[in-house]
């Protein structure tokens, strides 16, 4: 099971523009290589990154093949109030790896 | 087509002909950044590297290998295997316990009686401490948990023991190093000895320090061991690698990391 | 995890030329076909040069892992944001590398990282609230070849 990794501020003032760096370990397999046996390997990438903040999608993203390996992304929020950022990787299988950080605004 | 331009290069290296001599214009050794991945003539890996790498590793949020030393710190309270136990019940507080650890294997372990890697350590630890299976070779736990226990030793020189029982070891790694091998007919020593720090057709050679295994590398996008790069250095130079875990294979991991003594431990670098 | 090494991806792609008949995917990607991928992203719209920078680096040591920033000028408000980042690469076997949509908040900036199949432009181009667009298109040498190749 890939485990993201998440880093922002814990806490910001009102109005103040802060970054989010995003991880999450997975292959992103291109669907592009062979096996040893020149079987083709299948696509199994993360074709998609959701980030909500407390509720409302702020900021999304779909990705191809050509995303590397353990994909990092990162993008920037406004602090407008307290609450929570939620990260989600929408993996090809179906699966949906997700992540929140809390966020205090002064 | 690539393969036979690459081995006629190598060849014309082994027969002693001229290769472009570049300067290397990533690194400034008046640089203060630089001052830490330097000890006396030896270089870190890197120095050598584009600078977009070297920012790569100096964020531990952008450096991917930090994924693994997360894993390893999870792991480390875990427990496994039929005793039950986890790595912190022996070894308490890993920041503590295991800190300089990494910076002396491969080293002679007296309850094994032979020279053991890091990773084979740690697989004995599993075996005879924790009633636990054995990890595999290269696998996420195997190098999760070495990355971990390997970074805590962060910053510290590498001081790997060549004398006493370690001392066979020691002359056996330097005799494969310097042998010549494989199609092209080189040795270790060619590229990383006298021609480090200048291009082999794209290829700029470093000195070959390993102070930063397990490292996250851009060519397998993804963390490996010492053992592992070896085995890579016998494919490019076409030689037959030496099997993981060999006598060969942890020998010749020693002499390289001996050649390494002095530089600080950088685990997880980042290298191309 | 398994390895993902650039060699075997090369070898597929040269492998793809002959067998494109059957897996057209593996073609390589050319100008006119991103062209046209980025033409449908951006509802049509003619991208003109300017407003969008991009960041890579002058050499990727590797083609697996090339990391990027992309940036656009934009004040981010409701009145006027950029919605959408697509970043393209002609030279992959399919161009498409990751699109990139905002909402009013933050600074239009995103940064990742891509995989690069040979020496080419990488193109960026920006859609802004008010349907105009905008772009950026840098060259990166990719090493290929050697032991990091």
């Amino acid at each position: 099971m890939p485990t993201p990794r998440v880093k922002m501020p814990a806490t910001a003032a009102k109005g103040e523009i802060f970054e989010v760096k995003t991880t999450i370990d997975h292959d992103m397999e291109s669907g592009q290589r062979k096996d040893k046996d020149g079987k083709p390997i299948p696509r199994k990438i993360i074709n998609k990154f959701t980030v909500t903040y407390n509720g409302k999608q702020v900021f999304w993203s779909e990705w191809a093949s050509a995303v590397s390996a353990n994909p990092y992304c990162s993008f920037f929020l406004t602090a407008t109030e307290s609450g929570t950022v939620e990260m989600q990787w929408h993996d090809d299988d179906g699966q949906v790896y997700a992540t929140s950080q809390k966020i205090t605004v002064a | 087509m690539r393969k036979t331009l690459m081995a006629a290069t190598l060849a014309a290296v082994a027969a002693g002909l001229a290769v472009q001599a570049q300067a290397d214009p990533p690194f400034d050794p008046k640089d203060p950044k630089m001052a830490p991945f330097i000890a006396g003539a030896k270089r870190s890996g890197y120095t050598f590297a584009e600078p977009e790498t070297r920012a790569m590793q100096d964020d531990d949020f952008t450096n991917p290998g930090f994924l693994w030393v997360e894993d390893g710190k999870k792991m480390w309270s875990k427990a496994e295997g039929k005793a039950g136990k986890a790595c912190q019940d022996c070894h308490g507080d890993a920041e503590k316990s295991m800190k300089g650890v990494g910076t002396v294997y491969p080293r002679f372990d007296p309850h094994a009686g032979m020279l053991l890697t890091l990773e084979q350590k740690i697989n004995q630890c599993r075996t005879e401490r924790m009633g636990a299976a054995e990890f595999k070779f290269d696998s996420k736990p195997y190098n999760a948990i070495a990355t971990y226990v390997k970074h805590q030793s962060f910053g510290m020189p590498i001081a790997v023991q060549t004398d006493g029982p370690v001392a066979p070891y020691f002359d056996m790694g330097r005799r494969l190093y310097y042998e010549r091998r494989g199609m092209s007919d080189i040795a270790c020593k060619h590229c990383h000895e006298d021609l480090a720090g200048m291009h082999m057709r794209t290829e700029l050679l470093s000195q070959g320090m390993p102070n930063g295994f397990p490292q996250y590398r851009l060519k397998w996008q993804t963390l490996g061991s010492a053992q592992k790069r070896i085995r890579g250095c016998f494919d490019e130079v076409r030689a037959e690698p030496y099997p993981v875990d060999s006598l060969e294979n942890t020998v010749l991991e020693l002499y390289a990391t001996w050649r390494a003594n002095g530089l600080r431990v950088e685990s997880p670098a980042v290298r191309k | 995890m398994s390895q993902l090494n650039r060699r075997t991806v090369l070898a597929g792609i040269g492998a793809g030329a002959a067998a494109m008949a059957v897996a057209p995917q593996l073609a390589l990607a050319d100008k006119a076909a991103a062209d046209d991928m980025i033409s449908k992203l951006i509802n049509g719209a003619k991208p003109q040069d300017g407003k969008v920078r991009i960041k890579l680096p002058q050499i990727a040591e590797n083609g697996n892992t090339v990391p990027f920033t992309v940036t656009v000028d934009s004040p981010m408000t409701e009145a006027s944001y950029v919605k959408a980042i697509h970043v393209v690469a002609d030279g992959n076997p399919a161009p498409g590398v990751a699109s990139f949509y905002f909402t009013p908040t933050g600074k239009a900036e995103v940064s990742m990282r891509m995989r690069l199949g040979k020496t080419q432009d990488v193109r960026a181009v920006a859609l802004m609230s008010d349907g105009s667009a905008w772009q950026v298109s840098q060259e990166i040498k990719v090493t290929i070849g050697g032991c990091g190749g």
